[in-house]
């Protein structure tokens, strides 16, 4: 009776192993991820010069009454330069997105926007972490959604794909006040 | 060649060497940067908050020990918030507000902690039943006394062959 007992508890064992190891596997699940403190409450300010003028502040507030991200990124981390055609992508949709850069020489900053395109509508610049650690970012990339009301919806940690827009991203985009403000987006084109 | 096969005392001692000399590395701090402290109770509570945060790049690693740059920041940043006259509670405040408890290596006992301050317990306290029942089992099995009929029994039957 006992064998049958540690059997049993062995494969069920074996089995929540192999589940979280093919979560794992797939993305869906990543021990080292950190909930985000910042879901349902006010998104923190920016308030760091701009990358490519320096006498303009990225502020939070001037993206009031719109849907948006919120990409923290650096020219040092791979996963940033892979997530970026996708990018790109999304402002072709007319998704805005503000960019913060993060521990990085502004030179080499804007090479890669030169050489790779430029996705965001601004693009804050922060080499000593004062933004990234108001935001809680613990590593690069990272994306947050913060809606028409200022609030954080949504934060994903790691490059975003097509799967990751699709599940986490993609329907606070698909609100009427998103419509009309892509609409008034394309008039101004 | 010569090797000589060292005996079990000696082995014994490396073995212990080794083990302090482990320990005592624990107690060196890595230390990357120098500040100046305007007195004391200011580098006290510096030192406590470091040893206490936790690098949340190298995740198993508190501020003092790693050199992750996000670290090297979070030390910065703690140093200039008790520049400001922040309190150790205000800055842990602020990190738990971004991080979450898990920027703490001691969190508070909430439920969502419950398991990560009584797990173990609650594993210990398993393995104590489970050894404490394999135990009795055992003994009452010694126990049994074999009464004379079964010895008779059993006489029979080992002179029957």
């Amino acid at each position: 009776m006992s064998r049958y007992v540690i059997l049993i508890s062995f494969f069920i064992m074996m089995g929540v192993f192999a589940v979280v190891l093919d979560r794992m596997g797939s993305g869906e699940y990543n021990p080292r991820d950190i909930p985000t403190e910042f879901i349902g409450k006010a998104a923190p300010g920016i308030n760091v010069p701009d990358l490519y003028d320096a006498s303009q502040i990225v502020k939070t507030e001037d993206m009031k009454g719109q849907v948006w991200l919120f990409n923290i990124w650096g020219t040092w981390c791979p996963e940033c330069w892979r997530e970026h055609a996708f990018l790109l992508e999304l402002r072709k949709m007319g998704v805005p997105i503000v960019g913060l850069n993060w521990r990085d020489e502004a030179a080499e900053a804007k090479s890669m926007i030169t050489k790779m395109g430029n996705p965001f509508i601004k693009i804050g610049f922060d080499p000593d972490s004062s933004v990234a650690m108001d935001w809680g970012v613990y590593g690069a990339p990272e994306t947050f959604l913060i809606d028409a009301q200022g609030m954080v919806v949504a934060k994903h940690a790691g490059g975003i794909t097509p799967q990751v827009w699709r599940e986490k991203f993609k329907k606070h985009f698909e609100s009427p006040a998103f419509s009309s403000q892509q609409n008034t987006a394309q008039e101004s084109l | 060649m010569n090797l000589v096969k060292p005996s079990a005392q000696k082995l014994f001692f490396i073995t212990a060497l080794s083990l302090l000399v482990t320990m005592f590395s624990f107690n060196a701090q890595a230390r990357f940067e120098t500040h100046d402290f305007a007195n004391e109770q200011m580098e006290e509570d510096y030192n406590t908050l470091v040893f206490e945060l936790r690098c949340l790049v190298c995740q198993n690693q508190n501020l003092a020990d790693s050199n992750a740059e996000l670290a090297q920041d979070m030390r910065l940043k703690v140093y200039k918030m008790l520049s400001e006259g922040s309190s150790k509670e205000e800055i842990v405040e602020y990190m738990v507000a971004r991080y979450g408890d898990f920027v703490m290596y001691r969190p508070p006992v909430k439920s969502s902690t419950f398991l990560l301050w009584f797990g173990p317990l609650i594993f210990f306290a398993i393995a104590g039943l489970v050894v404490f029942s394999y135990v009795r089992r055992q003994k009452t099995v010694a126990d049994k006394v074999v009464d004379e009929q079964q010895q008779k029994k059993a006489h029979s039957l080992l002179d029957d062959e």
